[in-house]
């Protein structure tokens, strides 16, 4: 153990950079979206304040079910997306292996939705366990076409799981360029939406019916943890898709431009879906990854196979 | 397999008032579904009673915050046919007007909440933008946003200043503009109508099994409309049709109910063209109405509403009933929410555009053996008074 681990994992570009940035494109997203709907929008500390203030608040805890998990489980997820943006992160700006690949980040994205499951079961609440329901069955439509999309990159590389080693085989072109990196990349965008629960994918969380589903009962610090979880993910999964298909980021000169313009690309495609879908069922959602979805992703990986 | 209970309510996001749906689920798909009122009552009906004929208009108009201008109408209705007033011409063209532009606004309303309730919150602003206009125009009428205050025995409160005709017939061209605009959006969209169609069928069977009005009736093919069947104010002076959909599905209950907005201001425009021309006093002055019964019925944004005052020379009515059009619309849920998926059901709650407060004139009790039984809370609350008399005495 030495301080550089720490600095990784808990300052750059870890838990601190993370978060904060994090909070910084929730912001961003809160606005364009109320920009989109004719609303004024959130002050830009709207987030920060939302999250001390609900570290500050009580915790209330539900007396049915499993109380050691339901406390648990949002720092658990918290966890695993810190690991996850110090594996990402450590590749892209300082072009280090972390002591993780593709395989390990696999895993620990999937432990984080079997978190909100297990989170959301754990209160004994019917509309939670709904939620949570829905989360797994989401997590089954969005999953293969996931790890099919993460295939490409991996093959087009050279068969290589190691990070670095994917951005280093993108020098003299990025993936998205070719035919199968673009039906990969779109269909990456998609799962992203899936595994953040965005619309049109919100079906766990979906307010309407379910009344925040798996988050329903919780207050307080765990509540804070899920929110800041949820604008966590606004750095990891934008920063592994431009890592995986965008060629990483660059910091000579006005190529700082170029990286932080593909960042906010990725975040503008989301935002964009996000407000110009209804929700969709979660039989359509099956549907629509299971049908279409993964054979397309099939496709490319089989193209990827051929070079192109 | 296991049957768990959904609850949606007393207090609940899909339901912008208290009621309670409790849903029996089979995994996702909803297998019973029963309703339990008492959440709202307000005693509308008894507070009527006690109230002079013009105030008890203010009071019925406040029955609803969104038909607050049919409630009235239906009253007025109900009034003036117990002694067979005539009203001025104006007058009804100024009633028809007000009527058809709070259709607009509740239409609108409804598309977005239903855009909210299917996660469209993007669908939900712009509608509830362009609504906005129509609020303006009500505030140039009558001066109020939401309650207008505009109906009395024998005519109208207010005129329409002639000056302000013009600017209203902008307004009206500017609404008509987006409206097509966010319609043609709604019906371009391949994920909005993959989630809405064929959902939450009900039949024209069912629709006149469980005599259903308005828009609910007209989607599933049922061509009934009062405005139409038994014409009042300035219907019959006016060139409209009525819109009717075969399918009775959740898409069709939005179709009608969009195509019904452009007829409204079909009918707005014609109402303010001829007020341009129509001359003339706004109110008859009625002195008194004698003993009698009468019924006023208007076609509010929901379906029928029903008035029916019972008078006896006084200057306050004895009686008066009132049965709103989502009192017949809410229970057809038990035939269209069967067997769908849950997310199908709360949309097909919803797409019926109930109102609650409208509705609640009776609780359901349980008794010792735990079996619901009716009772009438006017009679319940008039016992209640009776026994306070008792011992205050």
């Amino acid at each position: 153990m030495n301080l550089e681990l720490f600095f990784y994992l808990l300052i750059f570009p870890g838990f601190l950079f993370t978060a904060i940035l994090g909070l910084t494109v929730g912001w961003v997203d809160r606005k364009v979206s109320a920009r989109f709907q004719y609303r004024v929008g959130p002050p830009f500390f709207q987030n920060f304040n939302d999250f001390f203030k609900l570290l500050g608040k009580e915790t209330i805890i539900v007396k049915d079910g499993v109380r050691s998990m339901f406390v648990v489980a949002p720092f658990i997820s918290f966890a695993m997306l810190v690991l996850v943006s110090a594996i990402v992160g450590t590749s892209l700006f300082f072009n280090i292996s972390f002591g993780g690949d593709l395989i390990v980040i696999m895993y620990l994205l999937m432990i984080f939705s079997v978190m909100v499951v297990l989170g959301g079961s754990a209160s004994g609440n019917v509309y939670s366990s709904l939620g949570a329901g829905r989360e797994i069955k989401l997590l089954l439509a969005d999953e293969l076409a996931f790890i099919l999309v993460l295939l490409v990159p991996i093959i087009k590389s050279g068969y290589q799981l190691d990070l670095g080693n994917i951005l280093a085989a993108q020098a003299d072109g990025m993936f998205v360029s070719s035919a199968s990196g673009i039906i990969a990349f779109i269909i990456g965008l998609l799962c992203i939406q899936a595994k953040m629960t965005l619309p049109p994918f919100h079906i766990p969380e979906a307010e309407t019916e379910l009344v925040e589903g798996p988050f329903m009962e919780y207050s307080g610090p765990p509540l804070g943890f899920w929110k800041l979880n949820h604008f966590m993910m606004y750095v990891v999964f934008p920063f592994l898709l431009v890592l995986l298909f965008w060629g990483g980021f660059n910091f000579n000169g006005i190529e700082i431009l170029w990286s932080v313009l593909k960042y906010l690309l990725i975040v503008v495609l989301m935002i964009i879906i996000k407000n110009t879908n209804p929700r969709i069922r979660i039989d359509t959602a099956l549907n629509f990854f299971w049908k279409y979805a993964t054979p397309l992703t099939l496709i490319a990986v089989v193209l990827a196979v051929f070079g192109y | 397999m296991d049957k768990n209970v959904i609850p949606v309510g007393p207090y609940h996001p899909l339901l912008e008032e208290a009621e309670y749906f409790t849903l029996q689920v089979d995994g996702e798909t909803v297998v019973d579904i029963d309703l339990e009122i008492g959440w709202m009552h307000r005693g509308h009906e008894f507070i009527s009673e006690s109230k002079t004929f013009t105030q008890s208009l203010y009071l019925v108009e406040r029955i609803c915050g969104i038909c607050s201008t049919s409630h009235p109408l239906a009253a007025v209705h109900a009034m003036e046919d117990v002694d067979n007033i005539e009203i001025p011409l104006r007058a009804r063209y100024i009633r028809t007007l007000v009527g058809e532009l709070e259709r607009i606004h509740s239409h609108l309303l409804w598309l977005g909440l239903a855009g909210h309730f299917i996660g469209y919150d993007t669908l939900w602003m712009w509608a509830w933008k362009y609504r906005e206009p129509v609020l303006q125009m009500f505030e140039i009428i009558s001066g109020n946003r939401n309650h207008y205050g505009m109906m009395r025995v024998g005519g109208v409160a207010k005129d329409v200043d002639p000056d302000k005709i013009k600017s209203l017939l902008d307004i009206m061209d500017e609404i008509e503009k987006k409206i097509q605009m966010i319609a043609k959006a709604a019906n371009d969209d391949p994920v909005l109508k993959s989630r809405l169609k064929g959902v939450g069928v009900l039949t024209k069977k069912d629709a006149v099994d469980f005599c259903a009005v308005g828009p609910t009736a007209r989607a599933s093919g049922v061509s009934v409309d009062v405005r139409k069947d038994e014409p009042t104010d300035a219907y019959d002076l006016v060139d409209f049709k009525i819109i009717v959909t075969e399918n009775g599905d959740v898409f069709d209950k939005t179709v009608v109910r969009l195509l019904e907005t452009f007829e409204s201001i079909k009918i707005c425009k014609q109402c303010l063209e001829k007020l341009k021309t129509v001359n003339g006093g706004i109110r008859n002055n009625v002195k008194e109405i004698s003993a009698g019964e009468g019924i006023g019925r208007y076609e509010a944004p929901r379906g029928e509403v029903f008035h029916y005052v019972r008078t006896d020379g006084t200057n306050r009515p004895v009686r008066h009933k009132v049965r709103a059009p989502s009192y017949v619309n809410i229970p057809t849920f038990k035939a269209s929410c069967k067997g769908i998926p849950v997310a199908d059901a709360l949309i097909t709650l919803a797409a019926v555009d109930p109102c609650y407060c409208c509705t609640e004139r009776s609780i359901k009790i349980r008794d010792k053996n735990n079996e619901p039984y009716q009772l009438d809370l006017m009679k319940l609350s008039r016992e209640k008074t009776e026994q306070i008399r008792r011992q205050m005495k």
